[in-house]
């Protein structure tokens, strides 16, 4: 502040000013930024353990597979989450609908994709079963999606009559164990995948870049240029790792296809679209939203019909990822895909989560079983220790809105 | 004059931007029934609730005296210790538990470390006896009237050996004769030694059981009354209760009023809980291109029940009436519906019931008109700022910019979002509750100027309001409402604080302007 060592002062002011916008930064996202370095440090921690086994391309490409039925779960029940309500049903609809897929592509000899499309009708009118209930009937979402975990749990072991069913046709298999086709043959590199990689990243940028104009123009809060071009560069080279940790080995899985669109679509949804406003409003605060216009019932109806679509698609994945669908399959889905959405930055009390946060908390949690298993840990370890994870992350939660009030 | 059980010294007590007790000095003697009125916000709660420690020692300034010490109250448990026992308009029992259970709720009388209940059943008995109850303890508290429920609250009260025992509000949900026997209960009570402080809209109770009489206006202390040496009549204290003086808070305005364009006729209304019991009955209302009504009542007479059954049905469980909008007859089932007919209603709890706190201004703003900004279903980002920004200029909305989440304004620019959120569907009728409650004069002068703004354009304002001086200062008409009817339709020289105020506690009688 002082006149007389103006240049040094500035100098110092700056770096201070500099740190303090960081640390504000921080504070303030740290939800966000709380969940990839909860990442990060996870997958760091299992590759010391495995001793490098963990960051291969190999077992990455593994632990996608691995965290797709799981993401797809995350996707919908992000949305549940944000409404101010949960759905424990999720791993037992994944059952029961793997369980329909199989039973009419096995058993009844349908082609692929009307299985596909079949399947994610049972599973849409699941969720309208549950949407009613809930939305219009006002039964608890935790007891309606109870008693649904019971009733299909019950029913696919009634269906597949308490046997394994498979195997699926290949195509359908495909979608778990599936990569995208290389336009050029260059062994140990997948150069289709780079190249969409590349334009995702070129994407990316230019959308930043608008973003950036639209908010000076607007007057908004902008990142300093240096931070801004930072920012750029660390998502531009995570986006370019996560490419090459699939380039390396196999190319880009169908699984992954699938999970990114759902994110891409869903995220549209949630951003920019009146009934993705709405389901954060009504988390937000419920008797606002109804006396604000919105149709808070009809709302809801849908979220949990989308989340009934989503386990059935989950289910589809799953059970081609198995090539059957087994009676016990499904177990503790909720369990990893409620997770996944806190740790994504999902609030307890509603209205506030992300889709993009539910996967990279589903990867955090799919991390944990692969780190796990990777390293041989004993079952029983495996359970508590992701029982810890979710109530940490729901802790953390809490903890930090505390702060922010 | 008796020695004082009781004694608040200067009492200040200041909110952010609202100063709600200003140097306030309350005296209680022993032994007395001692009333205390005044309007809405004229800071009675707000003393009573620094009495019991609900505000800490320390939020305040100035000094409780209770049987002779100075106290410093840091919790409501400290105050209930010292003697001093509150019972509130909403009633604090447990239906789903007996009498004896309730009266003895953390205050448990222990044998060796486990509750004696034999021990409470049977001391239960003698203090049901005292407030003139026959029901034995076993009787669950839901199977009970709402004026015995109110009369356990006071037998809980005096199983903590309790000296000062305030009644906030006692009569408000009773009927004549649960009342007069409440009222029986605490004159007996005073017998015994036991002092009262009653806060009460209804003069002629406090006419009936009053030793003295406290008025406050305005956070301040305006006169006490002694009962038995000096003769007071009810129209005394509603002078000392409304009579301010009324200085130019409001914009100025010449109505020019059109035709009519809402009309409400006769309007019943049943409680959600109760669907026998008539929450509204059988008013009527219209409202004039142009024109600002104002709706006038005290707390309780079911204003805000009103204008939330006319905004889409939002409360109530049956209507019964006819609504019409521009002289068309419509119907509408939800708040969606009445938003697309050109109705909009700011609500009376912002916080609670008007906005999305973790939300940001611009989300805020937009909520109720998104369809308005898609394109084939897509939110428009560009129209969502330009209408929010404009709204944050033309109502200077005091914010960084509009990604500010609401929670982090003052209570006057979260007003203005809610506003601005109605404001932005372009509505015809803009009913508005208490809308300058908990804000700042400058705030309160701006958010009259849109209302005249807004009326300017022929369309129709209907304000509910607690506070006199503005009903007065901003209505073309006033509608009074007591016990859920429109008792009084007042408009010129009829409209003026006493009458308003008779009419409001149900003493209007037929003589002024009786419904159209």
């Amino acid at each position: 502040m002082e006149n007389s060592h103006k240049t040094n002062a500035s100098t110092n002011e700056e770096k201070v000013a500099s740190f303090t916008l960081l640390s504000n930064l921080f504070r303030a996202n740290i939800r966000q930024y709380g969940m990839f370095i909860a990442l990060f440090v996870i997958m760091i921690i299992f590759n010391i353990l495995t001793e490098g086994t963990f960051i291969s391309s190999r077992n990455l490409t593994n632990l996608y597979l691995q965290t797709g039925y799981i993401a797809v779960l995350a996707v919908g029940m992000v949305l549940v989450i944000v409404a101010g309500h949960i759905d424990l049903s999720v791993g037992s609809v994944a059952a029961f609908t793997g369980a329909i897929a199989a039973i009419l592509q096995v058993k009844m000899g349908l082609p692929t994709i009307p299985t596909i499309l079949l399947t994610m009708a049972v599973g849409c009118m699941i969720g309208m079963w549950q949407g009613y209930w809930i939305a219009f009937r006002g039964v608890p979402a935790f007891i309606v999606s109870l008693a649904s975990m019971l009733m299909f749990r019950g029913a696919v072991i009634g269906i597949t009559k308490g046997q394994t069913i498979g195997p699926f046709n290949e195509s359908f298999n495909k979608i778990s164990v599936g990569y995208l086709a290389d336009i050029a043959n260059m062994g140990n590199f997948h150069l289709l995948s780079v190249l969409i990689g590349i334009i995702a990243i070129g994407l990316y940028i230019v959308l930043e870049l608008k973003k950036r104009k639209t908010r000076v123009s607007y007057g908004f809060d902008i990142l300093p240029k240096s931070f801004f071009a930072g920012k750029l560069l660390l998502v531009s080279s995570l986006i370019m790792s996560f490419i090459l940790s699939m380039a390396l080995y196999k190319g880009i899985p169908y699984t992954v296809i699938i999970v990114v669109l759902l994110v891409g679509l869903y995220t549209f949804i949630t951003n920019k679209t009146p009934i993705g406003r709405h389901v954060y409003a009504i988390g937000g605060n419920l008797e606002a939203a109804r006396l604000s216009g919105i149709n808070t019932k009809k709302t809801l109806f849908a979220v949990f019909t989308s989340m009934g679509a989503l386990a059935a698609l989950s289910g589809i994945v799953y059970s081609a990822r198995l090539n059957s669908a087994a009676p016990s399959a499904g177990n503790l889905f909720e369990l990893d895909a409620i997770a996944a959405s806190f740790i994504g930055g999902a609030s307890a009390n509603g209205g506030i989560g992300s889709v993009v946060g539910a996967i990279i908390g589903a990867l955090v949690m799919a991390s944990i079983n692969n780190g796990m298993s990777l390293m041989n840990m004993d079952i029983s370890y495996q359970y508590m220790i992701k029982g810890l994870v979710l109530l940490l992350a729901v802790w953390f939660d809490i903890s930090t809105r505390n702060k922010s009030k | 004059m008796s020695e004082n059980i009781l004694e608040m010294r200067q009492i200040t007590k200041e909110f952010p931007g609202v100063k709600a007790l200003d140097e306030v000095t309350f005296k209680v003697s022993k032994a007395e029934i001692h009333c205390l009125v005044g309007e809405n916000g004229a800071g009675k709660s707000t003393l009573m609730k620094v009495l019991s420690g609900v505000y800490p020692y320390g939020t305040y300034t100035g000094d409780i005296v209770f049987e002779e010490e100075v106290q410093n109250f840091g919790h409501i448990k400290d105050s209930e210790r010292a003697g001093i026992a509150i019972i509130y308009q909403e009633l604090a029992l447990i239906p789903e538990m007996s009498i004896y259970e309730n009266i003895y709720l953390g205050n448990e009388i222990k044998k060796n470390g486990l509750i004696d209940w034999n021990e409470a059943i049977i001391k239960s008995h003698e203090l049901l006896k005292k407030v003139g109850l026959s029901d034995h303890p076993d009787v669950l508290i839901k199977e009970l009237g709402v004026g015995k429920q109110q009369l356990i609250e006071i037998a809980k009260a005096l199983s903590k050996d309790v000296k000062l025992l305030i009644l906030d509000e006692p009569t408000a949900a009773l009927n004549e004769d649960d009342s007069e026997n409440l009222l029986n209960i605490l004159k007996d009570l005073r017998n015994e030694g036991i002092t009262s402080v009653l806060i009460t809209h209804k003069l002629n109770e406090v006419m009936e059981v009053a030793d003295t009489i406290t008025v406050l206006r305005d956070g301040q202390t305006i006169k006490s009354l002694d009962c038995n040496t000096e003769n007071v009549t009810e129209d005394d204290i509603v002078k000392l209760m409304v009579g301010r003086e009324l200085t130019n808070r409001y914009p100025e305005r010449t109505p020019e009023l059109g035709e009519v364009m809402m009309e409400v006729k006769n309007w019943s209304v049943y409680s959600p809980m109760d669907s026998q019991k008539v929450v509204i009955d059988d008013s009527n209302i219209h409202v004039r291109k142009g024109e600002i009504i104002g709706i006038s009542g005290l707390m309780g007479a079911g204003r805000t029940e009103f204008a939330m059954s006319i905004f889409g049905k939002s409360f109530g469980s049956r209507i019964v009436g006819e609504l019409y909008l521009k002289g068309k007859k419509i119907d509408l089932n939800s708040p969606k519906e009445a938003i697309e007919a050109g109705l909009s209603y700011l609500t009376e709890d912002r916080k609670e019931k008007g906005l999305i706190l973790i939300q940001d201004v611009k989300q805020n703003i937009s909520i109720s008109s998104l369809k308005s900004m898609t394109d084939k279903g897509v939110i428009n980002d560009n129209e969502e700022i330009k209408h929010a920004n404009y709204y944050k200029d033309a109502m200077r909305i005091k914010t960084p910019n509009i990604e500010v989440k609401v929670m982090n304004l003052s209570g006057g620019n979260q007003q203005k979002v809610a506003l601005s959120k109605w404001l932005l569907t372009d509505p015809d009728v803009l009913i508005v509750d208490e809308p300058t409650r908990g804000i700042d004069v400058g705030a309160k002068y701006e958010i009259y100027t849109i209302m005249n703004k807004f009326v300017a354009e022929g369309k129709s304002v209907i304000m509910i309001s607690s506070e006199l001086p503005e009903i007065l200062g901003m209505s073309d008409r006033v509608y009074v409402m007591n016990e859920g009817k429109i008792v009084a339709e007042l408009s010129g020289k009829d409209m003026n604080q006493e009458t308003i105020m008779k009419y409001a506690i149900g003493q209007g009688g037929n003589e002024h302007g009786k419904q159209s």
